[in-house]
């Protein structure tokens, strides 16, 4: 077992790990910071991949943005589910399943995709390769399209998020 | 190296269990942290797909970016639901914004 | 390869690693205590440095206020912030009632490690950086999103309702400004054509100041919110909120925070020496690396010094008027000029001389413009909230006997 191998597990673990803990601990601002941790661990994967970029954009968009936003909307609304009530529905066992029986699908269908066990990955040129991303996403033979309605679609997304949160009784 | 299974088993489990934060979750921002997890799931799915199997080409990176995106507004409006739902009905309980119900 | 005197960094480093390959280290684990070595070495320098930096700020502050400032320990005071850090080391570490602990303990940490991280990417000589990330501008941005949550969880952590306050403002003031600070950022980088902090150093034969005169004002401007200092120091007015989001820490996990804060603005002064004024460049800095640190040196202290001025004579802001700068003047701002610094940089790339002359200019009409097209209407009219009350006036029927006693 090589020492990538063993950093893969343990960042693995511990995001796993505090993965779960978002989707159960009683107090919601304890898994709004689980969360974060949950969202570096997936950076530190994403350096694994020889990623690099997408790890600190993970950190400043992930962490750096949503994750503080959530914070922040849980400190706002924070007086009305006091962390005393149950913060699961009555279902949870159903839902327990339905995941369980997901992953279950998602594995079987892996385990019999042949490339499944692929250990070999192609040579990489990190600059050279931020460049060409930076190329494809404006290059009109290549993702010139997504990539605006992307920018259309945060547009969208601002102004409708401005819209929505207005406190209604100000003009 | 890390064998490409690794990768979709890790972010097979990680979907499951934010599928499972947003089925049970009574508390409509942790619903929208569930699907943050999800959202994540699938960019290390994608990421590792394009490492092992279409690495010099770019094109599963541009997937990412767009997810990213598309996460980021998602949990704008999302979030600006959930403080316009709590100024109007003062609560964040996803079984009690039951206004449309006739 | 360059006599020892010229870059001392890579001379010890090249030796130790010729003494750890001679004791039949693998070559690996050899880059590997370099690397831990340096890190740990560029932590350390940077944590000691701001001894000195409090030293300096306090004294120029006190000049400013026409006060000695420190000047009982040692000659010039120069040991005051030794005696300070012993003290503090010192006092005692009250944790109070109800907090949550692992967030109490985890946000100072999370404070000093942001500013830190940011020193990794610095070039500080041509050939002694940390790491030569070709992310490093958004290594920066994100390392500064950490910041954020260090004060988030200080604030929230403390179950005190003015931390919580001041934690609220800081979330406020530092997710806003980094939009135009990202966006200013980006300046620099479509000039040089790189993310990397080194190549937009090497890109700068002609400091960007010169050519991104609007964008280095903005990074300027943004960058003292993110430190969170006067004028922008909304999130520790003592004056309505005692102390923001650090009330409840004492000791040395207060310390933390002062020292993060100072380091913040040094670090932000290193930034913008880097980005916009040509970092390590300077006449002869490619042959004798060590004279490029000092370069580096010299232009951190000027802009380090502007920032201590700027603490020193500016009063706070108020929240809306800080929101105000921002969303509606720095914002836009920031986008137009990245805008025009794009449309007129690229057709001129071949000739730097030029494309500099024409991004000047061309800035110089965008900020002109700007300021007088949304300058005024930006600013917020004065509204009277109420008529002026007259203070200790007595009641006209207590009018007569007051009279009388005073008679």
């Amino acid at each position: 077992m090589t020492g990538l191998q063993i950093a893969f597990l343990a960042i693995a673990a511990v995001t796993l790990a505090s993965a779960v803990l978002v989707v159960s601990s009683r107090k919601i601002m304890h898994a709004a910071l689980w969360l974060v941790l949950a969202l570096g661990g997936i950076a530190a994967l994403f350096a694994t991949l020889e990623a690099s970029f997408f790890a600190a954009v993970q950190v400043m968009v992930y962490i750096g943005a949503i994750a503080i936003l959530i914070i922040f909307s849980v400190m706002l609304t924070r007086r009305v589910m006091e962390d005393t009530g149950p913060q699961n529905t009555r279902y949870w066992p159903a839902a327990l399943v339905v995941s369980l029986g997901v992953f279950g699908g998602i594995l079987f269908l892996f385990l019999q995709w042949p490339g499944f066990s692929v250990e070999s990955r192609p040579g990489l040129e990190q600059g050279d390769l931020l460049v060409r991303f930076g190329q494809a996403l404006v290059s009109p033979d290549e993702f010139v399209v997504p990539f605006e309605v992307a920018s259309i679609l945060l547009v969208a997304a601002m102004i409708g998020a401005m819209i929505i949160a207005r406190d209604p009784s100000r003009k | 190296m890390i064998p490409l299974g690794w990768y979709l088993i890790f972010s097979a489990l990680l979907f499951c269990v934010g599928l499972f934060g947003v089925l049970s979750r009574r508390n409509a921002i942790a619903i929208l942290m569930g699907v943050e997890l999800m959202l994540n799931a699938v960019n290390v799915n994608l990421l590792a797909f394009w490492r092992y199997l279409w690495a010099p080409k770019v094109d599963g990176q541009v997937f990412v970016a767009i997810v990213l995106v598309a996460a980021a507004a998602e949990v704008v409006v999302g979030l600006g639901l959930i403080i316009s739902a709590y100024r109007r009905r003062n609560t964040v309980v996803a079984d009690e914004m039951d206004m449309l119900k006739g | 390869m360059t006599p020892w005197y010229q870059d001392p960094v890579q001379f010890i480093a090249e030796w130790l690693r010729g003494v750890l390959l001679g004791w039949g280290m693998p070559p690996s684990g050899v880059e590997l205590v370099l690397t831990v070595l340096g890190a740990g070495t560029i932590a350390l320098l940077a944590m000691l440095w701001v001894v000195f930096l409090i030293w300096y700020e306090r004294k120029l502050i006190g000049r400013i206020q026409d006060r000695f400032g420190p000047n009982r320990v040692g000659p010039w005071g120069i040991f005051q912030p030794i005696a300070d850090m012993l003290k503090i080391f010192t006092k005692e570490y009250i944790t109070p009632e109800g907090v949550d602990r692992v967030p109490y303990n985890l946000a100072p940490i999370l404070a000093v490690a942001s500013v830190l991280l940011i020193w990794a990417v610095i070039p500080f000589t041509m050939t002694v950086m940390g790491v030569n990330l070709n992310v490093g501008i958004v290594y920066i941005i994100a390392s500064g999103g950490l910041g954020v949550l260090g004060i988030i969880l200080a604030g929230w952590s403390s179950n005190n309702k003015y931390a919580l306050l001041g934690g609220f403002r800081a979330v406020a003031q530092l997710v806003s400004y980094e939009v135009p600070m990202v966006v200013s950022l980006l300046i620099p980088v479509i000039l040089a054509g790189s993310l990397g902090v080194n190549d937009i150093v090497m890109a700068q034969r002609i400091p960007y100041l010169l050519s991104a005169p609007v964008a280095a004002l903005i990074f300027f401007i943004t960058s003292m919110a993110e430190t969170g200092r006067s004028p922008f120091d909304l999130t520790e007015a003592e004056s309505e909120i005692v102390a923001g989001f650090n009330i409840e820490y004492s000791g040395l996990k207060f310390g933390m925070f002062y020292v993060a804060e100072f380091l913040h603005a040094f670090t932000v002064s290193l930034l913008f020496a880097t980005l916009f004024l040509g970092g390590w460049r300077g006449p002869l800095a490619e042959q004798v690396p060590l004279l490029g640190f000092v370069y580096l040196v010299v232009k951190t202290f000027v802009v380090y010094f502007v920032v201590i001025l700027f603490r020193g004579s500016l009063p706070r802001f108020r929240i809306d008027q800080m929101m105000d700068l921002n969303w509606k003047l720095l914002t836009p701002l920031a986008l137009v000029s990245l805008v025009v610094s794009a449309l007129v940089a690229k057709p001129l790339e071949e000739m730097p001389l030029a494309q500099t002359l024409a991004l000047l200019v061309s800035n110089g009409i965008v900020l002109i413009l700007f300021i007088e097209g949304t300058g005024k209407k930006v600013q917020r009219k004065r509204e009277i909230v109420g008529k002026p009350r007259p203070l200790a006036v007595p009641h006209p029927e207590e009018q007569q006997p007051a009279q009388s006693t005073g008679g």
